[in-house]
C-alpha cells in the first residue's frame, strides 16, 4: 500500500505529465493521463499476445480469450461486483448508459411512466433518456439541484409510483458534487424502480462498491481512470442483464444463428456485437489494477487537499465566485469571474501553460439552472502537486488583471 | 444567408483601428500579454450591439461564447458591411482584427483575402483551428459565406 506522502513521487509514472514540466494539467476531469504500467500493457498485448477472442481454435487466440476475460474479473472485483457476468464492455460511459436506455428501459417504460433525471446531468445522462421517453411515451422529469447538489425535496416529490427509472450522476463534472446514491437507491426502491448511475467521474477518485451503492446499473469510462480511450463498462444486476433483450446485433453475440431464427448468447456476451476493443480491456485492468495498488484514503486525501488550496487562494481573486459545494466533493473546483467570459480565462491560462476547460461541460441544463453561460473548471488527479495549484491560483490572478 | 434581410446596424462613431496600424503594432510584441493585452484593448473599440439585435438569428453557432452577426449591403459602393460582437473580450478583440479586415469591402475583395496568413503573421493563427472552442473560425466561414451570396449575380473585380 502506498502512503500518504508516497503519493507525490506517482507522477513520475505519468510519462506525459514527467515529460511536460511546462505544463500543468488540469484537465483530468475530461481525461486523465496514463501510467507507464497501462502503457505497458497496452503494448505488451499486441507484441506478444494479439488474436480475436472467443472465436479460433488456436493458443495464441485462447491466451487472448483469456487475457480478456481475465480483465473483464479485474474490472468486476475493482467495483465489487458479484460476478465478470455482470460487466458488460462498451466504448464508454456514454455507451453504456445508451446500452440501458435502448435495451431495458423499453421493457419497463409505457405510458403514464417516468424516468428520473437531476438538472446537474452531464448530456450523456439526459439524452439516451429524453429519446428513451419519446419512443414509449413516458415522460421524462428533472430534478432542481443548486450548485450545491440535489435538492432532495424535489427529489422525493418527483420520484412516484410511476417512476420506472432513476438516472443520476455520482459526482458531478461540473460541480464535483458527490450525490448521495445510497439514499436515492432506498428511495427508488420503495417504487420499484431502477437506479442507474453515471460513474464517469468517480472511478479514478472514489472505492466504487456497487453492492454497498444499491443501484442497479452504473456506467464508466476507462480514459477517466487512467486508462485508455474507447473502452467503458457498465455493470448491471445479473437478473436484470439477463432479462434485457440484446440492442446491437452481430457476430460474438449469437448463440445460433439460421436464415429464420437466431438465438442469443448468454451474459455478457449477448451484449457485446463484433469483435470487442480487447487491447482496451487489458488497458482498464491495468488501470484497475494500478488503482488498486494505490492507498485510496491517501489519494482523497491529496486530491482533497489540492481542492482546498485551489479553493483558498482563488477565494482571494477579487469577483471570483466558486461554483460548487462548500461540503466535501470530487477534485473539481468550478468557477465564474464577475464580467469574464470563461473562455477568456480560459484562453489566457492556456497561454500560462494552464490546461483547463471552459464552458458549459457538455451539462447546458445545469448552467441554465445556475444562470451562467459557462464556468472554468480545474480538475485534479493523483499526478498533480502543490506546485501546480500554485502555478495555477497565480495564473487565475494574473488573467483577473486582464479582464 | 442573411445579410440582405437583416437591419442596418447603428454604428457607433469610433474609429476602429486599421489593419495597418494593427499589422505594426504585432511588430512590436514579444510577450504574450503584450498581445492578449492589445487585442483585448482593440475589443473595446467594437460597437457594442443593442440588446435588440443580439437575435437567435443572428447568432453564430459553433462559438463557446456567444457571437452575433449583422451584414448588409451598403446601396452605393456594393460593399458588405459587418456588425459582429461578442460577449467575450478576447473573441471581442479577435472580431475587431476581422471587422478591419472585411468590413466595408467587396465581396470578392472579402473571398480573396488571406486570412490565415494574417493571424499566421500576427501569431494567433491558433485561433483558426477547428480544435479551437472560440469558433472564430466558424465566424470567418460565415462572413465568407455572406460575401459569397452577396457576390453572386453581382460582378466585382477583385483587388
Amino acid at each position: 500500500m502506498t502512503q500518504a506522502r508516497d503519493i507525490a513521487a506517482l507522477r513520475h509514472d505519468f510519462p506525459l505529465i514527467a515529460n511536460r514540466p511546462d505544463l500543468v494539467y488540469l484537465d483530468s476531469a475530461a481525461t486523465t493521463q496514463k501510467p507507464q504500467a497501462v502503457l505497458d500493457a497496452i503494448a505488451e498485448h499486441y507484441r506478444t499476445a494479439n488474436a480475436n477472442v472467443h472465436r479460433a481454435a488456436h493458443a495464441l487466440s485462447g491466451a487472448a480469450t483469456e487475457a480478456f476475460e481475465a480483465a473483464r474479473s479485474t474490472v468486476a472485483q475493482r467495483i465489487h461486483a458479484q460476478s465478470p457476468n455482470e460487466i458488460v464492455w462498451t466504448k464508454g460511459t456514454t455507451e453504456a448508459i445508451n446500452l440501458v436506455a435502448a435495451s431495458y428501459a423499453p421493457t419497463v417504460l409505457g405510458p403514464g411512466d417516468n424516468v428520473v433525471i437531476t438538472r446537474m446531468e452531464h448530456h450523456s445522462n439526459i439524452v439516451p433518456w429524453q429519446v428513451a421517453c419519446e419512443r414509449t411515451g413516458a415522460e421524462l422529469k428533472a430534478v432542481d439541484v443548486s450548485m450545491h447538489g440535489i435538492d432532495q425535496d424535489d427529489l422525493a416529490g418527483k420520484v412516484d409510483e410511476r417512476t420506472r427509472i432513476v438516472a443520476v450522476v455520482h459526482v458531478s463534472n461540473v460541480l464535483g458534487v458527490v450525490n448521495d446514491i445510497p439514499g436515492i437507491a432506498r428511495l427508488a426502491r420503495k417504487v420499484d424502480a431502477a437506479v442507474v448511475v453515471d460513474g464517469a467521474q468517480a472511478m479514478a477518485h472514489l472505492d466504487v462498491d456497487v453492492a454497498a451503492l444499491g443501484c442497479d446499473f452504473y456506467a464508466f469510462s476507462a480514459h477517466k481512470m487512467y486508462g485508455p480511450t474507447g473502452i467503458g463498462a457498465l455493470w448491471g444486476r445479473e437478473h436484470l442483464l439477463e432479462q434485457m433483450p440484446p440492442w446491437q446485433t452481430g457476430g460474438e453475440m449469437i448463440e445460433e444463428v439460421r436464415i429464420e431464427h437466431t438465438s442469443y448468447a448468454g451474459l455478457p456476451f449477448r451484449f457485446e456485437a463484433g469483435t470487442p476493443n480487447i487491447a482496451g480491456a487489458i488497458g482498464i485492468a491495468a488501470a484497475a489494477d494500478y488503482l488498486g495498488g494505490l492507498d485510496g484514503a491517501a489519494l482523497r486525501t491529496h486530491e482533497t487537499e489540492l481542492v482546498q488550496l485551489a479553493e483558498s487562494g482563488l477565494r482571494q481573486v477579487e469577483g471570483l465566485e466558486i461554483i460548487g459545494p462548500d461540503a466535501a466533493k470530487g477534485p473539481v473546483v468550478s468557477f465564474a469571474i464577475e464580467d469574464a467570459h470563461p473562455q477568456d480565462i480560459g484562453t489566457l491560462l492556456d497561454q500560462q501553460g494552464i490546461a483547463v476547460r471552459t464552458g458549459h461541460h457538455c451539462a447546458m441544463p445545469l448552467m441554465e439552472a445556475l444562470g451562467l453561460p459557462g464556468t472554468v473548471r480545474a480538475s485534479f488527479a493523483l499526478y498533480n502537486s502543490a506546485s501546480d495549484v500554485e502555478r495555477f491560483v497565480q495564473a487565475v490572478r494574473k488573467a483577473r488583471e486582464f479582464l | 444567408m442573411n445579410w440582405a434581410s437583416s437591419e442596418p446596424a447603428a454604428r457607433t462613431s469610433v474609429p476602429a483601428t486599421a489593419l495597418d496600424d494593427i499589422r505594426m503594432a504585432f511588430e512590436l510584441f514579444d510577450a504574450w500579454e503584450d498581445t492578449y493585452r492589445f487585442v483585448i484593448d482593440l475589443g473595446q473599440e467594437v460597437a457594442e450591439m443593442p440588446p435588440g439585435q443580439r437575435t437567435p438569428a443572428a447568432l453564430v453557432r459553433g462559438c463557446q461564447s456567444q457571437v452575433w452577426l449583422h451584414a448588409h449591403r451598403d446601396e452605393g459602393s456594393g460593399h458588405v458591411r459587418f456588425d459582429i460582437d461578442s460577449d467575450a473580450h478576447i473573441v471581442r478583440g479577435l472580431i475587431a482584427i476581422l471587422l478591419a479586415v472585411y468590413d466595408d469591402h467587396s465581396p470578392a475583395e472579402i473571398v480573396a483575402f488571406d486570412i490565415e496568413g494574417l493571424f499566421d503573421e500576427l501569431g494567433l493563427l491558433s485561433h483558426l483551428s477547428p480544435t479551437r472552442g472560440n469558433g472564430l473560425r466558424v465566424i470567418v466561414q460565415r462572413i465568407r459565406a455572406v460575401a459569397r451570396a452577396a457576390g453572386d449575380g453581382h460582378a466585382s473585380t477583385a483587388k
